[in-house]
């Protein structure tokens, strides 16, 4: 047998996927045609609010090449105008009544072509009685804020919930306390994920075979799976949903939109496939967004010591409310916002407000809320260094959660697996070269030159989670693994969980490779068709390598074991007797005496031991104790223009501690994807809306994203502490740098300005308000 | 392959393309740009769609060589003229230097933007075979990634520039 | 995303376009580049009845230097500018601007003349031209006539040309021997608008400011030239109150709105700041061709 070197953990080996994407032949769902396909147009909200009073689509229908209309009255009466959010509200799936966001679905056109779709669109009449709009959760919560959910009967307000955290009592006494209160309001803006790839899907319902395959962009194709079972009534072992190659997800493609719904009704009533994919502009006007938290943070010093932490947010939830999040958590991970930091006590409390925007929130790499937690924390520790004229590097360390205090139980609940945050910092701060950065800050600042140094020591938590505590509409969030390993020796895996671009079907071949010897490269890989993979809750707030990939070595681990018990049989020897090396088996003291997990493979389906089953297969679904919580230390060196206040990215330094590393090359790849997510959202990402709730963001002219050019490079290191609690002491780290960056940004330009007396600016932040800023200090040129 | 859709009464107009090598010959509307002519006239999937304002460059393909949006061009226009997409960056069954690169230095994640990012990427260096950090960032200032940050997306630049000066191109 | 339907035409002569054009009694659009009207047709905010396409006419890609001064064709396309020699030094506000126009893969195709044609305020090529000073030669069912650039541009994607005709060349004005320029672009990314464009062009005679040239982007509902600023560089030494006073001048003359960008304040101080450091830019950058 030809020896292949085992590449495990820790190897940067190159990606199978690539094979198909570097040669253009990568699946995604635009390039999916099956015969008879039609294509679905959608016809949307030109008002934020408004009653919809009559919709006369007779000339679209008579348009030839245009097959159906589909209106919501039509949808009505299959009990299909509103369907369930993934937070227990409603959302429309076509305007019956009202319209509630500029952008929202009206009509729908199936026609033979996307041409002829677009044509008929213009040809609908809708006539729209305007309503006074509602922007933002303030105006909402007012008494006389017209109600824009008069949908729901009980709903007599715009106010949606009202969540807390931790104690309310003794965070009080604390701050009564306290020698100095430093406060800080700061909104987290509407921003959006704006994968490359927008999304859409192909609904093929097969009347002859009463098969409903669903070809969508998904992060989650299971439980899409089960809620289109619930929502259209179809049984669901005839639902299929396959995601093959995704463009790009970061949490945009894991609600269930309307469109999805409407092109599976159409198909189900013509008999026809029916492709819907959206544009760009209906994308970024109503998919899931992203933050919108209007959030107040306070810290209680007393001796230079945090002993305290008050944090209360708004939520601006837009028309529906969507949130994508375990159903138990109204503001998803939001408690985790004492962060890094050793704080005895903590309040923490949340209301949400119906607005007339688009539904979402919890997206673009948020860790359900952690970005907008990690953002407070930072910004405030950074505010209150200032003000106790405290290095913030030091304020940092002498506030950090110490390593001999994991596993850390924090004041809102959470408890922390493992974690050694001054390390990371130190070297963070060793590879910049902060003490001489400073210095050279001071000497500029007499040139009248502004330089800024920002640091921000995150602490996230992810891997979602313990079915007890974490759920998406009841569906515990376990994830599964199930291997088989063929007679030839080679294997295939299926997980629960779907990739977007994370390198899944190399990272979780690297686990197999690792537990159960098998060559990477002879791992076969499968996600995302529910016919074929185990049940799973999806790829979303970095839980992949904590849950699926658990359950991956745990199964691999169940394998070896029952190998064992093959070897043990070929080599006439007792299990006991023999040693495993990676990929073989050897009887102890006698090295020669041995057998390949190759050979293994052979003998399970032609040699066995009398009574024991056939086959080398299993399947495991992994229930975590834990979340795990990687962390890490970025700092940011900014130069800013006094003439124009623009700022300029000198370096970017990161030190990520996301455990054991799978596959180090990717795991750099997901930070620095995640270092320019995060500077796109401190520097100019934005939605935004007018008094007349008209969207300006809605497209890549007005929603702003970084190239090549203005995105700085990366100096990246790392700390390795492993997670005591996962099988291969892995963490997840796709969202760390999403989470962790943008306050070191904002930390950076404030800093800048801050001999100055400036404080805080808002993100994004961008060149007009840090002028502004400069103004009003009295250094603009 | 499938056929684009024509509607009865609609004139059409005859193309001829030079794609990837081969001549390609087809009746199309005018308005029919050139990333659906390529995508669903002639089934060539590689080049994709990212937005509808001109901006992500995710459509890119050469035009006589020249990086062009074919989002932004009708397919009418590339009549007599040359078109590479990525489908025509190997040759046989042996990758195309940037293709590689790509893969070596982990330029890309999703994949979506990558067909794009190759392309633009092989015109530079012909133009440009060894540029600096700089000059590959500008010269990719009109494809936007989501995924990779970019950084590898400049290695993979140079890598395939070292190979390619290597063969003596 | 989809574009309404149309007619197209791929004329191969000038006459031959003109025709078409005279056909289509103003219904019809010239498509040079296509960078700035396609994206309009394809969110239907232009549905011309036909499209006149004239990248086969020949002889509307010239692009050199002709008794002093420039002669830009139709077909000049933005890439060639970034890369020409001709555009640096006494024409450097046209070099300075020239990388600047959108982003790389537009400018393969865009062109100098469209640009001029599409006439978008925030269009960068407007305010070089009426910096350095420059002439449309224009070709219509009526001939040839010359416009000013003073007078071509009217108003937000407006001018003086019918839609009959077409622009076969701009021609820049000689600057003189000893002339330099540049153009600066607040841009929030790549791609963008400027919030705040200058164009700077300043001819020297005799060690003083012969003529100068001042014009905006984004500070006006058109391209805007900065006159006041402009007479009070006419025969002075370009000293820093100079530059100041200029500077100042420029940004009382700009109307900036306030919008997502910025306030009317800051755009106005960013055109005193550019105007400043265009000047001083200029001053370093003369050329003694």
């Amino acid at each position: 047998m030809a020896t292949t070197e085992v590449r495990g953990l820790g190897h940067s080996v190159k990606r199978k996927e690539d094979e198909r994407f570097i040669r253009g032949k990568g699946t995604y769902i635009d390039d999916i045609a099956l015969p008879g396909m039609l294509h679905m147009e959608l016809l949307r909200s030109p008002f934020a609010h408004a009653r919809v009073v009559s919709i006369d689509t007779s000339r679209a229908e008579a348009l030839p090449g245009v097959v159906a209309v589909v209106t919501g009255e039509l949808m009505a009466q299959h009990n299909l105008a509103w369907m369930p959010t993934l937070s227990g509200d409603t959302q429309a799936v076509l305007a019956t009544d009202k319209v509630r966001f500029q952008g929202q679905e009206v009509t729908a056109v199936v026609a033979e072509s996307a041409y002829v779709a677009k044509d008929a669109l213009e040809l609908i009449e809708v006539d729209y009685e305007p309503l006074p709009a509602v922007t933002n959760p303030q105006q909402a919560l007012q008494q006389d804020a017209p109600v824009i959910r008069d949908d729901k009967e009980d709903q007599t307000s715009n106010h949606i919930y009202h969540w807390e955290a931790g104690d309310k009592e003794a965070t009080d006494r604390a701050f009564d306390e306290a020698d100095k209160v430093v406060a800080l309001d700061t909104h987290y803006p509407r921003c959006h994920p704006a994968p490359l790839e927008c999304c859409g899907c192909v609904a093929d319902v097969n009347p002859a075979t009463s098969k409903a395959t669903i070809y969508m962009t998904s992060q989650a194709p299971h439980v899409h799976r089960t809620l289109f079972a619930l929502v259209t009534g179809l049984p669901e072992q005839n639902i299929r949903i396959v995601s093959p190659d995704i463009g790009g997800g970061f949490g945009n493609k894991v609600p269930i939109y309307p469109g999805y719904v409407v092109a599976t009704a159409a198909s189900l009533l013509l008999g026809r496939p029916v492709k819907w994919i959206e544009d760009r502009t209906g994308n970024l006007i109503s998919t899931g967004f992203a933050r919108d938290y209007h959030m107040h943070g306070e810290l209680a010093v007393k001796d230079g010591r945090i002993v305290g932490l008050r944090a209360s947010l708004a939520a601006d939830e837009g028309a529906f409310y969507a949130d994508a999040q375990p159903s138990k958590l109204r503001i998803g991970l939001f408690h985790i916002v004492t962060g890094s930091y050793d704080i005895p006590t903590a309040h923490v409390q949340g209301d949400g407000a119906y607005t007339n925007k688009a539904p979402g929130g919890v997206a673009y790499r948020c860790s359900f809320r952690v970005t907008e937690a990690s953002y407070l924390i930072e910004r405030l520790v950074d505010v209150a260094a200032n003000e106790l004229g405290v290095d913030p590097a030091e304020f940092r360390v002498q506030n950090f959660i110490k390593p001999d205090q994991f596993p850390y139980e924090s004041a809102t609940g959470f408890v922390y697996d493992s974690g050694d945050y001054e390390k990371a910092l130190r070297l963070a701060l060793e590879k910049l070269g902060y003490e001489d950065l400073r210095k050279e800050q001071a000497e500029a600042r007499e040139q009248g030159k502004l330089i800024g140094i920002g640091l921000a020591s995150f602490t996230e938590v992810v891997g979602a989670g313990h079915g007890k505590e974490y759920d998406i509409v009841g569906l515990r969030m376990f994830d599964s693994a199930e291997l088989r390993v063929h007679p030839t020796g080679k294997a295939i895996l299926k997980l629960g969980v779907k990739a977007q671009g994370q390198g899944h079907e190399t990272t979780f071949a690297q686990i197999v490779a690792e537990e159960l010897g098998i060559p990477y490269e002879d791992v076969e890989v499968q996600e995302g068709d529910t016919d074929n993979t185990p049940y799973g809750l999806g790829t979303y707030a970095s839980r992949s390598t904590p849950v699926a990939g658990a359950a991956t070595a745990v199964i691999a681990r169940k394998l070896r074991d029952k190998a064992r018990t093959i070897a043990a049989h070929l080599l006439e020897a007792a299990e006991d007797d023999l040693e495993w090396e990676r990929g073989r088996f050897s009887v102890k003291g006698a090295p020669d005496r041995a057998k390949t997990i190759q050979d293994v493979a052979f003998a399970a389906y032609t040699d066995l031991p009398e009574g024991l089953e056939a086959g080398l297969e299993g399947v495991h679904y992994y229930d975590p104790p834990n979340m795990t919580f990687p962390f890490g230390s970025y700092a940011v060196v900014v130069e800013v223009d006094r003439g124009t206040g623009q700022w300029k990215v000198r370096r970017v330094v990161a030190v990520d501690d996301c455990g054991v590393r799978i596959n180090p090359m990717i795991v750099e790849g997901q930070i620095m994807g995640g270092l320019t997510e995060g500077f796109g959202i401190a520097a100019m990402e934005l939605i935004t809306f007018d008094e007349e709730g008209n969207c300006i963001g809605s497209n890549f002219i007005d929603y702003l994203l970084p190239t090549s050019w203005e995105t700085p490079p990366f100096e990246l290191g790392e700390t390795v502490t492993p997670s005591p609690h996962h099988p291969i002491g892995a963490k997840g780290v796709g969202e760390s740098a999403t989470v962790g960056s943008p306050a070191a940004y904002v930390n950076a330009v404030v800093d800048a300005l801050a001999h100055a007396g400036v404080r805080n600016l808002e993100m994004p932040v961008t060149s007009d308000k840090v002028w502004q800023a400069l103004q009003e200090a009295g250094l603009a040129e | 392959m499938t056929e684009t859709v024509v509607q009865e009464g609609v004139t059409t107009r005859a193309m001829t393309v030079n794609l990837n090598g081969e001549t390609r010959a087809a009746e199309v509307e005018p308005r029919l740009l050139l990333v659906h002519f390529l995508r669903q006239t002639l089934g060539l999937t590689g080049t994709h769609l990212g937005c509808d304002t001109t901006s992500c460059g995710a459509c890119t393909v050469l035009l006589d060589g020249v990086p062009v949006k074919s989002c932004t061009l009708f397919a009418v226009q590339a009549d007599g003229r040359e078109v590479t997409t990525v489908e025509g960056l190997q040759k046989g069954a042996e990758l195309h230097p940037i293709q590689e690169a790509f893969r070596e230095e982990h330029g890309l994640q999703c994949g979506f933007c990558t067909p794009g990012m190759m392309l633009t990427a092989t015109a530079l260096l012909k133009e440009n075979p060894d540029p600096t950090d700089e000059e590959i960032r500008w010269a990719l200032s009109g494809n936007i990634c989501r995924c990779t940050g970019y950084q590898n997306i400049v290695n993979a630049v140079h890598h395939a520039a070292a190979k390619l000066s290597g063969k003596g191109r | 995303m989809y574009p309404a339907s149309f007619e197209y035409f791929a004329p191969t002569t000038l006459d031959e376009a003109l025709e078409i054009l005279e056909r289509q009694e103003g219904e019809a659009k010239v498509l040079a580049g296509g960078q700035s009207l396609i994206p309009l047709m394809k969110l239907r905010f232009a549905t011309p009845r036909a499209l006149v396409d004239i990248n086969a006419v020949t002889g509307l890609d010239t692009l050199e230097e002709e008794d002093g001064g420039l002669r830009i064709g139709a077909l000049v396309r933005h890439k060639t500018c970034e890369r020409s020699e001709l555009l640096s030094g006494r024409f450097g506000a046209l070099g300075a601007a020239a990388p600047l126009i959108s982003d790389p893969i537009v400018r393969n195709l865009g062109t100098v003349c469209g640009s001029l044609a599409h006439a978008d305020p925030q269009g960068d090529w407007g305010s070089v031209m009426l910096a350095v000073g420059a002439d449309v030669e224009v070709r219509g069912p009526g001939g040839a006539r010359t416009i000013p650039i003073e007078e071509f541009f009217q108003g937000p994607f407006t001018t003086a040309l019918e839609p009959t005709e077409v622009i076969t060349e701009v021609r820049v004005r000689d600057p003189g021997p000893d002339s330099a320029g540049t153009y600066l672009k607040l841009e929030r990314k790549v791609g963008d608008f400027a919030t705040v464009g200058a164009a700077v062009h300043l001819s020297f005679a005799n060690g003083t400011i012969g003529h100068a040239g001042i014009a905006l982007t984004g500070v006006g509902p058109a391209n805007l030239k900065a006159t006041s600023a402009e007479e009070a560089l006419a025969g002075r030494e370009l000293d820093e109150d100079a530059i100041r006073n200029a500077a100042q001048l420029a940004a009382e003359a700009a109307e900036p709105r306030y919008d997502i960008r910025g306030s009317a304040e800051y755009k106005r101080s960013v055109v005193r700041v550019f105007v400043e450091r265009g000047l001083r830019a200029a001053a370093e950058g003369r050329s003694h061709d």
